[in-house]
């Protein structure tokens, strides 16, 4: 359902420099690149189930900029988004992912070691991770990988209705709940759920509440809250699955200590066998050679995938290269808290800075590769010796 | 997996219903396209009006009140003129189940014609709101007329201010949930111009949000004239807080007493105060204002959405008829303490607020009061409503300082026999 009237095309009625937003004050990648031209020309299109050029960039028009990061300004409505508003979102995602042209094509790679083959995806199994079991627990406290996965012929969280929500929560659920072995789970709606049972889900950190955040409120995602919203978890709590929040489903393999290794392993297994079985019930998820998995936000394109631990580098934090070591490195750090938070306690939240462009095995693999660097320099700074000759190169 | 069922489902007929091939479907049909996207049309198809209800098991609002499945079957696939549809005028009661301290409408108009095209579903929930008011059969009396008022001069040892706010909406153009960014610049420009063509005390100037300097922000927060960006969910959920703070002001007098807010919640709020107690000038200037104001856009082709049954169309259902809240500022510390208060303002149709507005509770002695009714009666009728309670009021406030007895009036009829 369009929010707003941004779907009315009688504003049509109204010349374009009219209607064009007001960007002076803003600082996202949809201001920089939406210029009066580019409107003008995009404003009476829309996708076949009804989500125009101001439906995807009301939530970069109401939030002008972020203290933290530099924000993506629009999101996509349904599949279709991506091809209808090309001449916008190609270069809104060359931006974000590091120069990603139109032309380009991205690799899917789910294949950590020896796992079965899926027809439709092109994998090549001569990538695997090395090592990646072994990061220092006493500097690793946790290791987790999540993404998305979006439902081909369902619109995305800004748009959907009600019963287009539903449908997807019962599909998911359906599929969920024939999972066996370790992936053996349950499902908890949120507007079921007893007191005892969001409590566990807030103490084992796995709860999400009703967004906040003005980016996503202005998108339109949290309508009808918590109608159709709901978290899956495994018995073992180290593989879990939010239904309908930013996303039609986030993936997520998590568990405590460093060995990153397994966490992938039962990541790409458990997205594989879910994949599997939404395409026994008639659905696949929405996926193009250009753009790999196609998520609600632009920046989640791609892979989708964040790989990350949570680290303790009180002293490498404090040294004066440390943003270009993680530059150089292409990761990012957050705090433990997640995307708007600050560190606490000298712990990092350190991933991969990607999404588009590379395989989820070689995003992984770099934050192996980097997350173990980074623990040898700390070592190195806490005995009071220099890290100058460990300075890496741009990856 | 290159069976049959595979092969079926990759053909290109796009309208394969999931629920005629068994296999586990959910009664809604489910569809799967490689190569052709569902239209919206095609959606409603696919999604009837049973699985878009919306859940409101825990909803406590007047639109939750009244809408039944069979309503919003009827409504679900309307459109006003305008292209506004019955999922957007809900939207705001189906996100917000309930507020603390009064029972919420939950539902907003687009344009002016969303009160005709869902009229099933906004007549019984006005009915609700405005005390047995039938939109369909009554008809709701204007009158600005503030030479009628009578006794309009408070004690100033207990009011401490007077106030009168109401509403209105340009014809023709969308209201805040609803208007595209060119159409509420429009609500500005016809705003703005008409108000620039005032004169004598009412001659005034025009603050944008956007272009404001520091300087002018910080007169206007302490003048308490500046209105924010919208918190409250109850209003972000009906989407009026878009482009913030594109074609949004504020309009004063120079003296300060006649103020104009454009594209907040409604195109334009107007508001007559002063300090102290002489609430038939803050009434007095009201109407004189608003007269003006009307006059000038009328010369220039425009006019106010105004119907003989639901007078003046805003926003908010609450806010029909005249929109109009008259209320003061009054000190009541001995009868504010008094059991039987509550009950007194209820027979003389008063509501009480703390003095931050509609979701404060009251400070000291300090209250807000102001009428509880805007549909049914006329502006005329509800000012003297107020009067005549305020000084009440002040009467049992001061009974009580002497130690004397008060008593509870007889309850206010609603509508004019």
């Amino acid at each position: 359902m369009p929010f707003g009237n941004t779907h009315n095309l009688l504003k049509m009625n109204y010349s374009a420099e009219q209607e064009y937003p007001d960007l002076t004050k803003h600082n996202n990648h949809m201001a920089k690149v939406l210029t009066p031209e580019m409107y003008a020309a995009l404003r009476d299109k829309q996708t076949p189930s009804g989500f125009t050029l101001d439906d995807v960039i009301q939530t970069g028009v109401d939030n002008p900029g972020h203290p933290f990061i530099m924000t993506v300004g629009c999101v996509a409505g349904d599949e279709e988004t991506y091809d209808v508003f090309k001449d916008l979102l190609d270069p809104v995602i060359e931006d974000r992912h590091g120069g990603y042209k139109p032309t380009d094509k991205h690799k899917t790679d789910l294949n950590p070691e020896n796992l079965q083959v899926y027809p439709h995806s092109t994998l090549k199994p001569t990538l695997f991770i090395t090592g990646g079991d072994d990061l220092d627990p006493n500097y690793v406290l946790s290791s987790r990988v999540r993404t998305g996965r979006s439902i081909r012929g369902f619109c995305l969280p800004p748009h959907c209705s009600r019963g287009e929500r539903r449908a997807i929560e019962n599909l998911s659920i359906e599929s969920l709940n024939v999972l066996d072995g370790e992936f053996k789970g349950k499902y908890y709606a949120l507007k079921n759920m007893t007191e005892e049972e969001q409590q566990q889900l807030i103490d084992d950190h796995f709860l999400f509440d009703k967004p906040v955040s003005p980016l996503l409120l202005a998108s339109g995602m949290a309508r009808d809250w918590p109608d159709a919203r709901g978290i899956w978890h495994n018995d073992d709590k180290t593989f879990l699955v939010w239904v309908n929040e930013e996303d039609h489903l986030r993936v997520i393999s998590m568990q405590k200590g460093g060995n990153m290794r397994e966490v992938f392993t039962r990541f790409c297994t458990g997205l594989t066998k879910i994949e599997a079985l939404f395409k026994e019930r008639g659905h696949e998820f929405m996926w193009n050679e250009h753009l790999g998995y196609v998520l609600t936000c632009p920046s989640n394109l791609g892979t989708g995938l964040r790989g990350g631990v949570h680290v303790k580098l009180p002293n490498v934090s404090k040294h004066e290269k440390f943003g270009e070591i993680l530059k150089r490195l292409r990761l990012q750090k957050r705090g433990t808290g997640g995307v708007d938070t600050a560190a606490v306690g000298g712990v990092f939240d350190i991933s991969n800075a990607d999404r588009l462009g590379f395989s989820e095995v070689e995003l992984v693999q770099m934050v192996v590769d980097g997350v173990k660097l980074l623990i040898e320099m700390e070592k190195r700074l806490e005995a009071g010796e220099s890290i100058d000759d460990l300075m890496p190169d741009q990856k | 997996m290159a069976s049959s069922f595979t092969r079926m489902l990759s053909g290109r007929n796009t309208a394969v219903l999931m629920a005629s091939l068994g296999a586990g479907a959910m009664a809604t049909g489910y569809l799967l396209s490689d190569s052709e996207a569902v239209s919206a049309a095609e959606r409603r198809k696919l999604y009837p009006p049973s699985s878009d209800f919306p859940d409101l098991r825990k909803h406590n609002n007047c639109m939750a009140s009244a809408l039944t499945p069979a309503i919003y079957a009827r409504l679900r696939d309307k459109l006003t003129p305008n292209n506004w549809s019955l999922d957007q005028c809900i939207q705001t009661g189906v996100d917000n189940p309930g507020h603390p301290f009064i029972k919420t409408v939950g539902m907003v108009a687009g344009d002016e014609e969303s009160y005709e095209v869902f009229a099933d579903i906004f007549d019984p929930v006005i009915k609700d709101r405005h005390n047995g008011y039938d939109p369909k059969t009554m008809k709701h009396p204007t009158d600005l007329d503030a030479s009628k008022i009578t006794s309009g001069m408070f004690d100033e040892r207990y009011v401490l201010s007077s106030r009168v706010r109401t509403g209105r909406s340009i014809r023709g153009l969308s209201l805040p949930p609803a208007c595209s960014r060119a159409e509420r610049r429009e609500v500005e420009r016809v705003a703005v111009q008409a108000l620039s063509g005032l004169k004598g005390d009412l001659a005034g100037r025009y603050y944008s949000l956007s272009d404001m300097t520091e300087q002018e922000q910080q007169r206007l927060i302490d003048d308490h004239f500046l209105f924010d960006k919208p918190v409250s969910p109850l209003l972000t959920c009906a989407f009026m807080a878009r482009d913030w703070p594109d074609a949004r002001g504020i309009w004063h007098n120079n003296e300060k007493t006649f103020l104009i807010w454009v594209n907040e919640e409604d195109h334009t709020r107007v508001i007559s105060m002063e300090k102290g107690g002489n609430m038939k000038r803050v009434f007095e200037r009201f109407c004189r204002g608003l007269k003006q104001v009307e006059q000038l856009i009328q010369e220039r082709g425009w006019e106010f959405m105004w119907n003989e049954h639901l007078g003046y169309i805003l926003t908010c259902p609450s806010n029909l008829g005249t929109g109009l809240r008259a209320g003061v500022h009054v000190r009541l510390p001995k009868l504010s303490k008094d059991p039987r208060f509550g009950k007194i303002l209820d027979n003389l149709r008063l509501q009480k607020r703390g003095t931050g507005g509609v979701d404060t509770a009251a400070v000291g002695d300090t209250f807000d009061i102001s009428n509880n009714d805007r549909l049914g009666k006329s502006e005329v009728e509800l000012v003297q409503l107020v009067i005549d309670g305020v000084n009440y009021l002040i009467e049992c406030e001061k009974r009580l300082e002497k130690g004397q007895d008060i008593k509870i009036p007889a309850p206010i009829p609603q509508f004019k026999k």
